[in-house]
């Protein structure tokens, strides 16, 4: 086996992941390389393998072939002397702490409130003081706009709060990467913006992200490059004006449309709204 | 009208207001009643008036030395030390049937089934005659040092300290072990079941942060089970209330039934014994649902309509202020 380099600026780099579930194979030979500072968004229809993929990288599930490197360390194996491991609980966790995650259904601790969900990482995990974690996890409440949420349980918050809450939790260990899987799809539409804007800000700040959303206008605006993957490949990659805009292949293409009838279907459906309040209006 | 605001349409004859209209009789409801009160005043004439009761001989017997040392002894530290163990037996025993080690699950199966399938009354009885497999004594030290010294021509043996085995199953120490040994069956169950209601979604956002899957399990998944498994467990206390009074098939005689009886059989007084056994276990199952209700509220935090410590602080700032 010849031993594959890893280039020190990539941040994450996937080479040929393939990924089963029994027969299923989801995932048929991915490879991505994300950089430092760079904000990838993973597009694609439901089933294509954006989850799968974005789940191998925090090792929610092991990959069946290929490797992944996330700060130019191998995720879930270990090679030792051209051998491979399959990495120990304790070293799958140390890695998995430089990662941060973000979920469709949040998953907040439900008898922790705001502050305790953020709060909880870095005091059981890293050992630090809690002190100095509830004054960083105030502000970072703060970052995302509830402050004057911390003391609530996440029963008491909304779709988009426990949302903004759940990123706050996940920035509170200080990640290299942030995993976005689909987090949006889960609130209703009018609570939307203020998760993506948190997102944005973050994008701003120089985060490194990975985001698998249906949001196209996000992915336009804040994503430097975007991974259009269709049935467990790849289809295309590039700057989101070129492979959004003016797509390559038939099977981006023919997403794109599907999505802009939706997109249009929905907007004659707001005009014709709009339209009734106006005539209401007069 | 006071309470009219500015927006608020006028009252007229042809546009009603308040509803002032005669609720539904419930005849039934006062027949009810009636036959209750007869039957209540029945009960309380009998208890008061007749002369089985002996109340005198009720209080004195339930104030007797022995019968409070029973009590105390027997029934409320055998029921806290055998809920304690098997609760945390229980656990353990849900967790390795959870686990993915085929082993360690059907360990925790077999354990199950055999300890739900005795009953308690011969469980405790095994327990009093189980010295008679350990006649030399319980040690503790190298397995099957007699063995092995044997192959080697060595003599001697490698053991740190020899119980009599008698003093471990005999007593309330062997009460506890079985009662333990029975009940931690039942909580593994429990807790199994309590476990598999916290969404695996929990679990996994739990390692995404980083923690190990005990941690995981300890911090996040276990206290939100204890939501489901609070309540049964209460139930699972009362039970084992009661059933400290089997404690006798061990036999243990510092217990309440045990002691009372034996003042029963002295005086020739049955029922009054019995009256005070049964004031003692109300007793004391009031108390623990006062402990079990506390419970419930604790781990329901951020659960349904709870209010959180800072509504709650602010709420009681509040009602401070409005006293001065």
């Amino acid at each position: 086996m010849t031993a594959i380099s890893t280039e020190a600026d990539h941040l994450v780099r996937a080479v040929n992941v393939t990924k089963s579930f029994g027969t299923n194979e989801v995932l048929k030979g991915i490879d991505l390389a994300v950089d430092a500072k760079e904000v990838v968004c993973l597009l694609g229809p439901s089933g294509s393998g954006k989850t799968t993929f974005l789940r191998l990288i925090n090792q929610m599930e092991l990959l069946t072939g290929g490797r992944i490197w996330v700060g130019g360390e191998l995720i879930g194996i270990e090679d030792r002397n051209g051998k491979l491991y399959v990495r120990k609980d304790k070293d799958i966790a140390r890695q998995r702490s430089r990662i941060g995650m973000v979920f469709q259904r949040f998953n907040l601790f439900p008898h922790m409130t705001a502050l305790e969900n953020v709060m909880e990482a870095p005091v059981k995990v890293k050992r630090q003081s809690k002190a100095d974690v509830r004054k960083e996890a105030l502000e970072l409440l703060d970052m995302v706009g509830l402050a004057d949420r911390a003391r609530y349980y996440p029963s008491q918050l909304s779709g988009g709060q426990q949302q903004r809450v759940a990123i706050a939790r996940a920035l509170a260990m200080k990640p290299e990467l942030m995993l976005f899987d689909e987090p949006t799809s889960a609130l209703d539409p009018e609570l939307v913006g203020e998760v993506l804007g948190v997102m944005r800000d973050l994008a701003q700040e120089g985060t490194t992200m990975i985001v698998v959303t249906h949001e196209m206008g996000f992915a336009r605006e804040v994503a430097d490059r975007v991974v259009f993957m269709d049935q467990g490949v790849v289809v295309e990659e590039g700057p989101p004006n070129e492979v959004l805009l003016s797509p390559k292949e038939e099977r981006t293409k023919s997403f794109l449309r599907r999505v802009k009838q939706q997109a249009e279907a929905e907007a004659a459906h707001d005009e014709e709204l709009a339209h009734i309040l106006e005539e209401v209006a007069d | 009208m006071t309470t009219t605001t500015e927006a608020r349409p006028a009252v007229s004859d042809d546009r009603p207001g308040l509803i002032h209209a005669k609720p539904v009789r419930h005849p039934g409801r006062w027949v009810a009643i009636a036959v209750i009160a007869v039957l209540t005043l029945m009960f309380l004439n009998m208890v008061i008036f007749n002369p089985a009761f002996n109340w005198p001989l009720v209080f004195q017997a339930m104030n007797q030395s022995p019968v409070i040392e029973g009590f105390w002894k027997g029934t409320i530290l055998v029921t806290i030390l055998s809920m304690i163990f098997g609760v945390a037996v229980g656990v353990v025993l849900a967790v390795m049937r959870l686990s993915d080690n085929p082993v360690l699950k059907g360990v925790s199966w077999v354990y199950t089934w055999f300890f739900r399938a005795i009953p308690r009354y011969v469980l405790l009885t095994i327990m009093g005659a189980l010295g008679v497999l350990f006649t030399t004594g319980l040690a503790i030290g190298v397995p099957f040092d007699w063995k092995i010294i044997q192959w080697l021509g060595l003599s001697g043996d490698w053991r740190i300290a020899t119980f009599d085995a008698n003093a471990i199953f005999v007593g309330l120490i062997g009460g506890v072990i079985g009662l333990a040994a029975s009940e931690a069956a039942y909580m593994a169950e429990i807790a199994r079941a309590g476990i598999l209601s916290v969404d695996r979604g929990q679990m996994e956002a739990a390692q995404a942060l980083g923690m190990s899957r005990g941690k995981a399990m300890r911090r996040i998944v276990l206290p939100q089970a204890m939501r489901v498994i609070v309540p049964p467990t209460g139930n699972e206390t009362i039970a084992m209330l009661k059933d400290t009074s089997l404690l006798l098939a061990i036999p243990v005689t510092t217990e309440l039934f045990f002691q009372l009886q034996a003042i029963g059989a002295r005086t020739f007084q049955v029922f009054p014994i019995l009256v005070a056994a049964t004031l003692y276990y109300l007793i004391a199952s009031s108390i623990l649902m006062v402990g079990q209700a506390y419970l419930e509220k604790r781990f329901g935090r951020g659960f349904g309509t709870q209010v959180s410590e800072d509504k709650e602080k602010a709420a009681k700032g509040l009602a401070a202020g409005s006293a001065k």
